[in-house]
């Protein structure tokens, strides 16, 4: 599992890091670190675009996002 | 999704109608909003710039703050954070006020504009484009302004207790020195038949109007350049529909009242020179998208307790204050030419001097 600390990035880096290693790593689980909401959900979403499933877990100071690719068929 | 989807298409809809509304009841044509120039014209009436022509305190702007505030407070996604490299946000704040002027228009107006038949807002907004297309190469290339931080309460309370002081300064509009500010200028809330809007009345609908566009900017997220970005990064037209709902409800209301007048002559608060308006907005975009929204979002975020924000606005009112003081305006003269010039130039440098240093990914 590839783990991404995007915690305190500004609007989009979250997003773009995350494109970066999807596209570099495909299939492969990846766990992303966020402050706030806002870069949850536009995570969330780039990752449901791409076909991955997302479950968010709340941490103290933000949320772990596991994104796991839907397998193919 | 689909939740998403259906509060910006609100915020969208709600935006495209008010701001003709606005126009209606005394704001200038296609200008119900403009972050840009309301902030310039906050700077006008404190005297801060020496251009008077609309010198208001502008309801719409405190009211979208404080709206976004409220909007965050109660959802509890108020948070204080900031330290974000922030005095280079408040240049960029400063390029993206100058890059604004010189097209005169934000994003927001932008948009208006193009709803009222302007085809100078559609160079800028080919401009604007550009400079988002350019930005989100620096971004993929490591971009970074460093991370925020958790900062102390206080500090996220200072931008809209800021907003409530410039509110009651235009409540009760004191005069601190013979010649001095809160200056008004001669024109400004006349309504549209040519007759004084009370300005009681007119005060009370901006700021009721403004906290209601800043509470649904918060809810939907809206951001005029992170419509655009979305679309080119990752391919997802969410943002942009919001964008496209105002456009559509403006550009209806507008034929409607026989406001549509479609053109580059004659345009109200409006230029034609196409490479200005094209650079100016390229540099609006550029900026926008290095420090992580519009400048309707900056104010947005600064309500959301980002302090970085704040002062990125703060930074738009030092640049409207420098852009009219020295002339920069329209890019009329040679000087709003160079600073346009400049203010891509220092921009890209930022870009490239603030990549990340491991680019192992």
């Amino acid at each position: 599992m590839i783990e991404i600390d995007a915690r305190g990035l500004s609007c989009p880096m979250p997003v773009v890091k995350t494109q970066q290693v999807i596209n570099k790593n495909p299939g492969l689980e990846i766990s992303v670190l966020v402050n706030d909401l806002v870069a949850k959900e536009n995570v969330s979403r780039l990752a449901e675009s791409r076909k991955y499933a997302v479950k968010s877990e709340e941490m103290e100071d933000g949320f772990r996002l596991i994104l796991k690719p839907n397998k193919p068929k | 999704m689909r939740k998403e989807l259906s509060v910006i298409l609100i915020t969208g809809t709600f935006i495209g109608i008010a701001a003709v509304v606005l126009v209606l009841l005394g704001n200038l044509p296609n200008m119900g909003f403009c972050i840009a120039c309301f902030e310039r014209d906050i700077t006008g009436a404190l005297g801060l710039s020496d251009f008077r022509d609309f010198a208001w305190i502008r309801p719409e702007i405190i009211g979208i703050l404080l709206g976004a505030f409220l909007a965050a407070f109660f959802t509890k996604e108020f948070h204080s954070e900031g330290g974000s490299s922030p005095i280079t946000r408040f240049l960029l704040g400063m390029f993206v006020m100058i890059g604004a002027l010189a097209f005169l228009g934000c994003p927001l107006r932008m948009i208006l504009r193009m709803g009222g038949g302007d085809l100078n807002a559609v160079v800028g907004l080919i401009g604007f484009t550009v400079g988002i297309a350019v930005g989100v190469m620096f971004l993929k290339k490591g971009f970074v302004l460093g991370r925020t931080q958790k900062q102390p309460e206080l500090e996220s309370s200072v931008m809209p207790v800021i907003m409530v002081g410039l509110l009651m300064l235009l409540i009760f509009l004191p005069v601190f020195k013979a010649s001095g500010p809160i200056f008004v200028a001669g024109k400004g809330h006349v309504g549209a038949d040519g007759t004084s809007v009370s300005q009681n009345i007119g005060i009370i609908i901006s700021l009721g109007i403004g906290l209601l566009v800043g509470i649904l900017a918060q809810r939907s997220r809206l951001c005029l350049a992170g419509g655009i970005r979305d679309i080119i990064l990752i391919r997802n037209g969410v943002l942009m529909s919001g964008f496209i709902a105002i456009l559509l409800f403006t550009l209806v209301c507008n034929i409607i009242l026989g406001n549509f007048h479609l053109g580059f002559e004659n345009q109200p608060i409006a230029h034609s020179a196409h490479l200005w308006n094209f650079l100016g907005m390229t540099l609006v975009g550029l900026g926008s998208t290095f420090l992580g929204g519009c400048p309707l979002r900056q104010l947005v975020l600064a309500g959301n307790g980002n302090t970085d924000s704040a002062l990125t606005i703060l930074g738009m009112f030092a640049g409207a204050a420098f852009a009219h003081n020295f002339g920069l305006v329209k890019a009329a003269s040679i000087y709003g030419k160079g600073a346009v010039i400049i203010g891509l130039i220092v921009i890209l440098i930022i870009g490239y001097i603030n990549r990340e240093k491991s680019n192992a990914q």
